[in-house]
């Protein structure tokens, strides 16, 4: 095990990202047009990084596998994002959001990096208003806030339900004018299907287009994925269709180390499965926890009962009762594992699936009481009506059904401090990275992170790592170019042309996604992690000997899309299963049964598991590299929401 | 529940398209339109056939993939509710749907039940936004928005681009996209100086694009998943002056 250079500069924690930047080579504008950058995926870290490269003066070349880059993922972010403005006057600063942030992600995130993401919340904001987001404004015409779990402050802008949406807009808006000045050009229903390495340097890609099949090399200076998480490998979660880990896994096989692939989030606010032959999950707004209150029938007996016969002496306000000072508002993590263990009692309700009820209340009785109908609609209108629409239950009237769902990967692509993975000259934002949020992600802060990347963050990094390098011209015909492009034809005759063509994609992703949510989802143990491990292998195999894709591939053809998005998951979920079985601890949503306190809660191994673990793919397996974390500036402690 | 499906299947541009018939059954009420759909593809794999193409991504009603003309409605019948949102509840047992892609000269099909809709992204590009530099903003508070347009303007820029106004619309006119965004941003202080300007510019790449103008049908509002209203149009057609 060799040990990982983070780059983080030293000294004073506040002076770090300023005296950083003042390190930094930069280009001189004149200079900049002669490099070229490519980006793939335009969620808020792509394409908020797309608007300020091209804005820079830099040829972009931006891809996405949607229709347009306004469809990408960040759209569907609900409730808010973090700032420090502490327009609330309730004690916040930088230094706040900081701790939170660390505190939060349970001792396993970098304290440099998100002391700078925290000083960087506030610029955020300050900019996309500037673009015209309409965040929630109070009548005095200032800006509006809304607290979110895990903290005690109110620091979350907001924009409806729908703040993803509008921040995205804002940014693609900003990219767009880019795209009409010429220095970003932008290719949707493009998938990238394989890195090009020169030298031990990213220089391009390989992209696929989606509707004639066609493939095509690009050669760049350098790459940057911004291509969002990878909590699909579970088949049912709360991400897009779409979302996938296809140009992460191929920045994994290039030599850019895989960080942490076991801490993924899952979010206790969902709507309940209802079907077998479910197609997705959909989240509700953590921020209903603002004013909703969870409960659960005392009595098992109870379970079948409509809400309204259950008499409020016989219901449980579970969270409230285990976590009296953060309450309905305590950590996701915290929450969902509360939520599962209910349902595990027998004690949750709704319909049956493979033999237990999978829900709990969600109630707003009693704010719709106190604050009125009208007030209420005004906050969260659009979630009730989502949920109306889904479910056939009129929330206003009865409790909404909750159940824990796959939402959101801390881990990703191992990046330093300059957001640089160990393959040089390919950089990874937002989700797909995985610095920040350590072993669980608070509400409201991947929206910041995705903001902080691209506006802030990467154009200074960039610009240093293109001023400190040269580059020599690549021809198309360039053997490694001809050799990835190869690697990415050969694979899509593979997926067309199995030999006993039998299963389609969805049937191996429901197969895998089973196989993870039992042994990697909320709770895990290192026999059935082992067990994991192998049945994955055994997919794996069965997969390209059957997997069955229709058409042909010179075509849009979604079926053949979707296969090699599997494939990927597939490979993926084996070195989850992995990184759980090896870290022997439980931190944040990392819960190893074997490593529970007595009460449930999570029991970290500061001394032997306080370290990022980082995977190195080679030919015949992978290899860990651990970056020890120092905590130089607050001293882990028991995570302690009670 | 069982239905009979008679769904549009087109190769390509080039090709003429036509209806083809599926009877699909074991539906259940809690299924949604587009999971029915992924069905009928399972079953086209297991027999061997090229599957149904249509668009779709978060199935949350958010980010205007989906789109499907349902027995004549873009989105189905159901109001302010996209394609992906709806649940075969919503439809009688045993009935026959018409499944077509959006119908508009400016929005290509490419396959099947999918169009290009990059129409929308040029006529943004042509200036749907305030042209701000990354990184020299102001504090925010510094703008005091008033409450009541902050919220108008929200309302506006709910839009998701999914282009159902333009399939409903006579004259395939985008004039309820382009209204949204112009009125979002000139309702807002930030947004004001550059108004007029953005119009003219929407307005004219709208057309150069190929959409038909806008002639008081009013059906976009109508079969709009996101209940943008038409006082957009009349804002926009102030603000043109």
């Amino acid at each position: 095990m060799s040990q990982l250079n983070s780059n983080e500069p030293i000294g004073p924690l506040e002076n770090r990202w300023k005296n950083h930047v003042f390190d930094l080579a930069l280009i001189a504008p004149q200079n900049r047009k002669k490099y070229k950058i490519i980006v793939i995926g335009t969620g808020l870290a792509g394409s908020s990084l797309c608007a300020t490269l091209g804005e820079a003066g830099y040829k972009v070349n931006s891809f996405c596998f949607q229709d347009s880059a306004r469809r990408a993922h960040s759209i569907a972010a609900q409730g808010g994002i973090n700032a420090t403005k502490n327009y609330q006057n309730d004690g916040d600063s930088v230094w706040r959001l900081f701790y939170d942030t660390i505190k939060g992600g349970d001792f396993r995130a970098r304290e440099s990096n998100v002391y700078r993401l925290a000083e960087l919340s506030n610029n955020i904001i300050d900019q996309t208003v500037a673009q015209g987001v309409p965040f929630a404004r109070e009548y005095s015409g200032y800006l509006a806030n809304r607290s979110f779990g895990g903290t005690q402050v109110s620091r979350t802008f907001y924009a409806k339900g729908q703040t993803g949406q509008q921040l995205l807009l804002g940014a693609y808006s900003a990219m767009s004018r880019q795209i009409e000045n010429g220095r970003v050009t932008h290719h949707a229903r493009s998938e990238m299907l394989e890195i090009i390495t020169i030298n031990g340097k990213a220089r391009g890609v390989v992209v696929r287009d989606l509707v004639t099949g066609e493939l095509s090399t690009h050669t760049a200076d350098c790459v940057v994925l911004c291509t969002g998480g990878y909590v699909n490998a579970y088949y049912l979660s709360t991400n897009a269709k779409g979302c996938n880990t296809s140009a992460t896994w191929r920045g994994f096989k290039q030599g850019a180390y895989f960080a942490n692939p076991s801490f993924t989030q899952i979010h206790p606010t969902c709507i309940p499965p209802t079907l077998e032959n479910q197609s997705k999950l959909t989240l509700m707004s953590e921020s209903l926890r603002n004013d909703g209150r969870i409960w659960a029938p005392k009595q098992a007996k109870d379970c079948k009962k409509k809400p309204k016969d259950i008499k409020e002496e016989d219901r449980d306000y579970f969270l409230e009762r285990l976590y009296p000072a953060f309450a309905n508002l305590v950590p996701r993590d915290v929450a969902s594992r509360a939520v599962k263990h209910i349902c595990d009692e027998g004690r949750g309700v709704g319909v049956k699936i493979h033999g237990k009820r999978l829900g709990v209340y969600l109630d707003f009785s009693d704010v719709i009481k106190k604050i009125g109908l009208a007030q209420v609609e005004g906050k969260y209108g659009n979630l009730f009506e989502m949920y109306q629409r889904i479910t056939d239950d009129d929330p206003y009237l009865t409790p909404m059904k909750i159940y824990p769902a796959p939402h959101y990967s801390m881990g990703g692509l191992w990046v330093d401090y300059n957001l640089m993975t160990t393959l040089n000259g390919l950089f990874v934002a937002g989700e797909a990275n995985f610095s920040d949020h350590g072993a669980n992600r608070l509400g409201a802060s991947a929206l910041m992170q995705g903001l902080a990347d691209g506006y802030f963050i990467l154009p200074q990094t960039i610009a240093n790592y293109l001023a400190r390098n040269t580059f020599d011209e690549i021809k198309p015909n360039h053997k490694k170019v001809q050799r990835a492009l190869n690697i990415a034809k050969v694979r899509i005759e593979q997926l067309m042309n199995a030999p006993e063509a039998k299963y389609s994609p969805e049937y191996f992703h429901q197969k895998l996604g089973k196989i993870l949510w039992e042994s990697c989802g909320m709770s895990r143990e290192g026999a059935r992690l082992k067990q994991a491990i192998d049945e994955i292998k055994a997919l794996q195999l069965e997969f390209w000997q059957t997997i069955k894709v229709t058409g042909v591939d010179q075509d849009l053809n979604q079926t053949l899309e979707r296969a090699g998005r599997v494939a990927d998951f597939i490979e993926l979920g084996a070195l989850m299963c992995k990184d759980a079985l090896n870290r022997e601890e439980s931190c944040g949503a990392h819960a190893r049964v074997e490593y529970l306190s007595l009460e449930g809660e999570a029991r970290r191994d500061d001394k032997n598991y306080s370290f990022v673990a980082a995977w190195e793919y080679q030919q015949d397996g992978v290899r860990l590299h651990e970056e020890y974390l120092h905590f130089e500036f607050i001293k882990p402690s028991v995570r302690n929401y009670k | 529940m069982i239905f009979t499906l008679h769904i549009w299947r087109q190769k390509n541009v080039n090709t003429q398209g036509k209806f083809a018939v599926y009877e699909i059954d074991n539906i259940d009420n809690d299924t949604s339109f587009l999971e029915m759909l992924d069905q009928l593809n399972e079953r086209l794999i297991i027999q061997g056939e090229d599957c149904i193409v249509f668009d779709y991504d978060c199935r949350e009603g958010i980010c205007g993939a989906c789109s499907l003309v349902i027995n004549g409605y873009p989105h189905g019948e159901k109001s302010a509710t996209t394609t992906c949102q709806l649940y075969m509840r919503e439809y009688k047992n045993q009935s026959e749907l018409w499944i077509e892609p959006w119908r508009a000269n400016s929005f290509p099909v490419i396959k099947d039940l999918t169009v290009d809709r990059s129409a929308f992204d040029r006529i943004m590009q042509s200036g749907g936004y305030i042209s701000i530099h990354t990184g020299c903003a102001p504090e925010a508070n510094n703008t005091l928005v008033e409450k009541h347009a902050s919220d108008e303007a929200f309302n506006s820029a709910t839009c998701i681009g999914c282009g159902a106004c333009v399939a409903v619309c006579p004259n395939a006119s985008a004039t309820l996209f382009v209204a949204a965004k112009i009125t979002h941003l000139a309702l807002l202080p930030q947004g004001q100086i550059e108004s007029k300007n953005r119009a003219k510019k929407l307005i004219l790449k709208m057309q150069s694009e190929g959409f038909g103008s806008c002639s008081n049908h009013r059906h976009c509002a109508r079969v709009c998943p996101k209940d943008v209203s038409l006082q957009n149009i009349t804002r926009m057609n102030k603000i043109l002056g």
